[in-house]
């Protein structure tokens, strides 16, 4: 059964078409290796029968003469999109019970073209983390392994569930969100693509939040044309979400075969940081040669404040998840701690117990940078860096059409490595973290394999809106690197 | 600035957090560990720059005010820890 759950999502679909297999025997195959993958903790919440009836179902309308642009299709969803009647925890205790009584509209618009769900996948808790290591329901395993090691590796994050499902396939294809490099950090250290779409391209509705003026959901996948076809439905416009922005979406999938001939990539040369692994530059001046070869034109740019952005966005995102979390008080839903005093007591000690170490941090820097004094030397001047880094942005797109930059500063790192100082960690998102702060698209695309065996990806930019531009990039980009590396089954014997 | 004991704890009752006695230390170094690092921002002039409000530009959506949904008392208090009758309880407020 390998053989079928290795295929792309863009396989599986033409041969559900083809009637050359079921949905049933391929969400089948899937569930069986979810099952056999459990020593990965890829999944909090695993749906397989319910999978199998959606794909009995999915069957019965391909029969009918369903054309559903995902008909049949299994796919894992971050355990942060709300499922009507099936748990949905952002991997926290103060969610461990919540059973959301209505369906996020990325997810719903999923089920409408057909495509059925396998479960839920592991995070970092409320998406905070850059290695699924803040879970509350225990870290997620890296499919991968250095050579000749049995060390476990983080899967990155925060949709560290998401990359390690796609990489060890147990799904066809997975959503993530992407609050500051949560779908592409994980994606480039599994060795797979995602895809943060421009901030307002999908909606949020129905997505816990985390920062909104940064979250935003997109697909995690084995190729580049999956990512397009995952968009395509992912993205509407929602009169649920006022941020949602009422621009067309285009057929990405059409739109990729163009060529790059005559296309201008950006090189930003602020994005060569100390502290990168040097495979990191390596393989970035290799993604310059292979975009040259295409006909691409190289151009060199500057992107002054990039240095700003992580710390600008360690004010603005705590900012948000404090005033955010604000709603878990252990009255309305979720969890309530026992034997309180006096409401305030309930409140308190329900959050105190209900919240994990990260989060308990940033709530208290965003509840510090927004506080009386403190509001104009943190919060205000981090939104002002913001606008200095989206013109940053603005005046380097005059002169191109995309960027091309490194996806992560090194491979995955082993579990533990880097708990011990938040800022270490906080380093993994250095080159992912400017595009939220701008509301840009981005795509990390795996490129290379370093020394050891591990993967690692390159990353497109675009302009605000110009996915097609990007995904076209980024084809160009995955079919010179001819990646095809899949990590050894370990987990499974 | 420096982040003390004292402001890690006046902190935590705004944000309506229990934090341990044992925790307030290590909260301050972890908080003054990241606040020293935030500090570059102060070398940018930022001199007649306009905060950002939203990073996309378009105008804020109106809509008819009208009632769209509603009705759905069962559903909203369904993952209540407390609740009876379509009301939350909580611990007695007024004395």
């Amino acid at each position: 059964m390998s053989d079928l759950t290795s295929m792309t999502l863009a396989e599986a679909r033409d041969a559900i078409r083809a009637k050359k297999i079921s949905s049933r025997e391929l969400t089948g195959a899937f569930v069986t290796a979810i099952e056999k993958a459990r020593p990965l903790n890829a999944f909090i919440t695993e749906a397989g029968d319910a999978a199998l009836a959606a794909a009995d179902a999915a069957d019965k309308r391909i029969v009918a003469g369903s054309t559903g642009a995902l008909e049949g299709l299994p796919l894992a969803i971050k355990d942060l999109f709300c499922t009507k009647g099936v748990k949905t925890t952002a991997a926290s205790k103060i969610l461990g019970n919540f059973i959301p009584p209505y369906e996020s509209t990325v997810t719903q618009n999923l089920w409408d073209a057909g495509a059925v769900m396998l479960g839920k996948t592991n995070l970092d808790e409320f998406a905070m983390g850059s290695s699924n290591e803040t879970s509350a329901f225990g870290p997620v395993f890296n499919p991968w392994r250095a050579n000749n090691s049995n060390a476990n590796l983080v899967p990155g994050g925060s949709s560290g569930g998401s990359s390690a499902a796609v990489a060890a396939d147990l799904c066809l294809a997975a959503t993530g969100t992407d609050t500051g490099g949560s779908i592409r950090q994980p994606a480039a250290i599994t060795g797979r693509v995602g895809l943060k779409p421009t901030y307002g391209r999908c909606s949020r509705y129905g997505i816990v939040a985390f920062a909104s003026s940064l979250d935003q959901a997109g697909p995690m996948t084995k190729t580049v044309r999956d990512a397009a076809i995952m968009l395509k439905t992912m993205a509407s416009v929602d009169p649920k979400d006022s941020t949602s922005v009422d621009v067309p979406v285009p057929d990405y999938e059409k739109l990729l075969d163009g060529g790059i001939k005559g296309l201008r990539v950006g090189i930003p040369k602020e994005y060569r940081v100390a502290g990168a692994a040097p495979e990191a530059d390596a393989l970035w001046d290799k993604g310059v040669e292979w975009m040259k070869a295409q006909g691409a034109e190289i151009v060199e740019v500057s992107l002054p404040h990039t240095k700003y952005a992580l710390p600008t966005y360690y004010i603005v995102a705590p900012a948000e998840c404090s005033s955010n979390l604000a709603r878990y008080d252990g009255v309305k839903f979720g969890y309530r701690a026992e034997g309180a005093r006096d409401i305030t007591d309930l409140y308190e000690r329900s959050r105190g117990e209900g919240f994990g170490p990260e989060v308990q941090r940033r709530i208290l820097i965003g509840t510090y940078v927004l506080s009386a004094g403190y509001y104009d030397a943190y919060y205000s001047r981090a939104q002002k860096l913001r606008t200095l880094i989206k013109r940053d942005f603005e005046v380097a797109f005059e002169k191109c059409d995309v960027l091309l930059t490194p996806a992560t500063p090194g491979p995955a790192f082993a579990v533990g490595a880097k708990t011990t100082d938040p800022l270490e960690m906080y380093l993994q998102d250095v080159f992912t973290v400017t595009v939220n702060l701008a509301g840009l698209p981005g795509i990390a695309v795996p490129a290379g394999l370093t020394s050891t065996g591990l993967p690692m990806g390159l990353q497109l930019i675009g302009k605000a809106f110009d996915e097609a531009t990007l995904l076209r990039a980024a084809f160009a980009v995955e079919t010179a690197a001819g990646f095809k590396h899949s990590p050894a089954k370990w987990w499974s014997v | 600035m420096s982040v003390d004991k004292d402001t890690v704890r006046r902190i935590a009752k705004l944000a309506r957090l229990a934090v341990p006695e044992s925790r307030l230390e290590p909260m301050a170094g972890e908080l003054n560990g990241l606040f020293q690092w935030v500090e570059m921002l102060g070398e940018v002039n930022v001199e007649g720059v306009v905060p950002m409000t939203s990073v996309v530009a378009q105008k804020l959506k109106w809509r008819e005010d009208r009632v769209t949904d509603g009705g759905q008392a069962d559903a909203v208090t369904a993952n209540a820890p407390g609740g009876e009758d379509h009301f939350f309880v909580v611990p007695k407020v007024v004395e």
